[in-house]
């Protein structure tokens, strides 16, 4: 489970770093924060993953302008946003998909340059994606083991796959009658909830779901929440979810950040927020852009 | 077997299960098997090729003498081989236009080194193999590297080949240099050997596709190439190597065929291995948006297509209408594959 640090309230009511109030991770805490503020700082100081100041442009498109965050042992943090807040790139850069263009990361203290998503996941970095990455033509066991199979060289071991992914599955109570059956077969719940066990199999430390619930109804997005509620309470699994759905975040979460035009925007305990508090955020950001394009036009 | 949708097939028949419809008694397990069958993406094909063998037998007696065995395995064996090569690309979601044009230059290549050169015989037979896997990382590098669709980026390095071998051999056909005649005995000129390759080669790269991490990730790239990066997996190197072993096998078949008929000829090659080559491998079941497909499918989808040119041959039907069949050959299997796939995904082949 989270240790509930005092994480504070550094940036309530969406406005930014600039606005004078307590930054998100990374700043320093001589910066004239609250209290609050500053055992943010020191929590982040013992963060099991860390980012600071990362920043990712496509183009002419900045997609993170300067992102700082930081997830502690065991939390689960959500990270909230609208569509095009620069969330699922955040999760590229974390799992080693993409670089970031400045800025750093940090494991356990350390900096790390993450090369590959082999790299990330060989550090103890593990992504479940919105799109899955699952291979719909190859079986549930293939799936779980892709790119970690067993093996007895040069053959893959079946066998032993088989088993362990019959295993797993049972232990996490995800009942699959088979898993010789290609996951084309299964249903968006499954589905998701087979590269979920995936990612909590492969020895991660992190683990960061994309928008796990999305597209799903209320009957497969409860098998996931279930899901991840057994991984809160094994205390030991980092989480960092990406989501749509406020309810279900504050819900799931321990601690919630939103994302909005590349920055960490707000940073708040879910006990001390509300559904209500995050959509007055967005509905002032929609308020704002709207009057900034009356006044340009 | 199917590299896809890993089956463990002895214990798929012990634990039939009792499909409801199927029924009981000798024609319930006569549905059950053809269920089981049915899963199999070489059954069609396998079941096509028998019915084949009957037919030609029961017409055309000679059909199953030692000298026509020989014959039909000589057709079909290059086939095969070169479709090895197609199916891997295929798998992955690429083709390879230019593997016949490979087939055609590469005899070329070896007689210029022995007989221009003085390259010994060995040797030249090898940098002509390596000229086919240099071919192969050509191709690879146009398409993953630069982003050229396979289709065009072989097009062009096809016709470059065939200018390549046109020019440099005036387009007269050459002997197989005498220094090569017994290194060519095991390459193509026994009368098995060139199936006895392509037997060997065929059952190496079915448990390479279906049994080994190369396989599987080459099946994950195809059906999933976003999926397939982002578990991690180098797409452009599973797509390099199926681009050089399907360079690598034009090569060899190349040299294959010329010492087979003691010829070095620069019409052989060209698109026809190639296309009846993909042909086999659609027939044998390999999807061609990707994704699936089996090896042993493509060498009966080989011999298929040489039992019926062989066949028609001696019951005495013109060469001219060939082509109707094959076309609709290939047409009714894809019809097949396709419906076949989508009860599988329906989960309604179980």
């Amino acid at each position: 489970m989270t240790a509930p640090e005092p994480d504070g309230q550094p940036q309530a009511g969406g406005q930014s770093p600039a606005d004078g109030q307590s930054p998100a991770d990374g700043q320093s805490p001589a910066d004239g924060q609250s209290a609050a503020g500053s055992a943010d700082a020191m929590a982040a100081e013992g963060a099991l993953l860390r980012v600071e100041h990362v920043a990712k442009r496509f183009g002419a498109v900045t997609a993170l302008s300067d992102i700082n965050l930081h997830v502690n042992r065991g939390e689960v943090l959500g990270l909230l946003g609208d569509n095009g807040a620069g969330k699922s790139t955040l999760l590229k850069i974390l799992c080693g998909f993409q670089p970031p263009d400045t800025g750093r990361i940090l494991l356990d203290g350390q900096e790390v340059h993450l090369k590959s998503v082999d790299h990330a996941r060989s550090l103890g970095i593990d992504v479940v994606y919105q799109d899955l990455a699952l291979i719909d033509e190859l079986t549930v066991y293939h799936n779980m083991f892709l790119k970690r199979e067993k093996v007895i060289w040069p053959l893959l071991n079946n066998r032993a796959m088989r088993k362990i992914a019959r295993e797993r599955l049972d232990a996490i109570g995800i009942g699959l009658k088979s898993v010789d059956v290609p996951v084309a077969r299964l249903s968006g719940g499954q589905r998701q909830a087979i590269a979920v066990a995936r990612a909590v199999y492969s020895d991660a430390k992190v683990l960061l779901l994309d928008e796990p619930l999305a597209a799903m109804g209320a009957k497969e997005a409860a098998l996931i929440l279930d899901l991840i509620r057994d991984l809160k309470e094994r205390g030991d699994l980092s989480i960092i979810i990406v989501a749509h759905n406020y309810g279900q975040a504050i819900e799931i979460c321990d601690r919630i950040n939103l994302l909005q035009h590349g920055e960490i925007t707000f940073n708040k305990m879910s006990k001390d927020t509300s559904v209500q508090e995050l959509n007055d955020i967005v509905i002032e950001e929609y308020r704002r852009a709207l009057l900034e394009r009356q006044k340009s036009a | 077997m199917s590299e896809t949708a890993e089956r463990a097939p002895e214990e798929e028949v012990a634990a039939l299960p009792p499909t409801p419809g199927l029924g009981g008694g000798f024609w319930g397990g006569v549905k059950r098997v053809g269920a089981v069958l049915a899963q199999q993406r070489e059954a069609t094909v396998f079941v096509v090729a028998v019915l084949l063998v009957i037919y030609f037998w029961r017409t055309a007696p000679s059909f199953l003498t030692k000298d026509n065995i020989v014959n039909v395995s000589q057709i079909t064996a290059p086939v095969a081989i070169i479709a090895i090569g197609e199916v891997f690309l295929l798998v992955c979601g690429e083709i390879d236009l230019s593997v016949g044009f490979i087939f055609a230059f590469s005899p070329f290549l070896m007689h210029y080194l022995i007989d221009y050169y003085g390259v010994p015989a060995v040797l030249a037979v090898i940098i002509s193999l390596l000229m086919g896997v240099a071919a192969g990382f050509i191709n690879g590098f146009i398409t993953v590297a630069l982003r050229v669709p396979s289709f065009i980026a072989t097009l062009g390095t096809g016709f470059i080949l065939f200018g390549l071998m046109l020019t440099t051999s005036n387009a007269y056909p050459a002997n197989i240099p005498n220094k090569a005649q017994g290194i060519g005995h095991w390459i193509g000129t026994y009368a098995w050997a060139e199936i006895t390759w392509a037997i060997v080669l065929v059952l190496i790269f079915q448990v390479v596709l279906s049994r080994t991490r190369w396989g599987l990730h080459t099946v994950a790239v195809g059906g999933n190439i976003l999926g397939a990066s982002e578990a991690g997996i180098n797409v452009a190197r599973i797509k390099y190597a199926a681009f050089i072993m399907t360079g690598f096998m034009g090569a060899l078949v190349g040299l294959q065929e010329a010492f087979r008929t003691n010829s070095i000829d620069p019409s052989s090659g060209g698109y026809q291995p190639m296309f009846y080559a993909i042909a086999a491998a659609v027939i044998g079941g390999t999807a061609l948006a990707g994704g699936s497909g089996t090896v042993i499918g493509a060498f009966l989808g080989s011999f298929v297509l040489a039992a019926l040119t062989d066949g028609f041959n001696l019951i005495g039907i013109s060469a001219n209408p060939e082509p109707i069949i094959f076309g609709g050959a290939i047409l009714i299997a894809m019809i097949a594959n396709v419906q076949l796939a989508r009860l599988r995904r329906a989960g309604r082949m179980t």
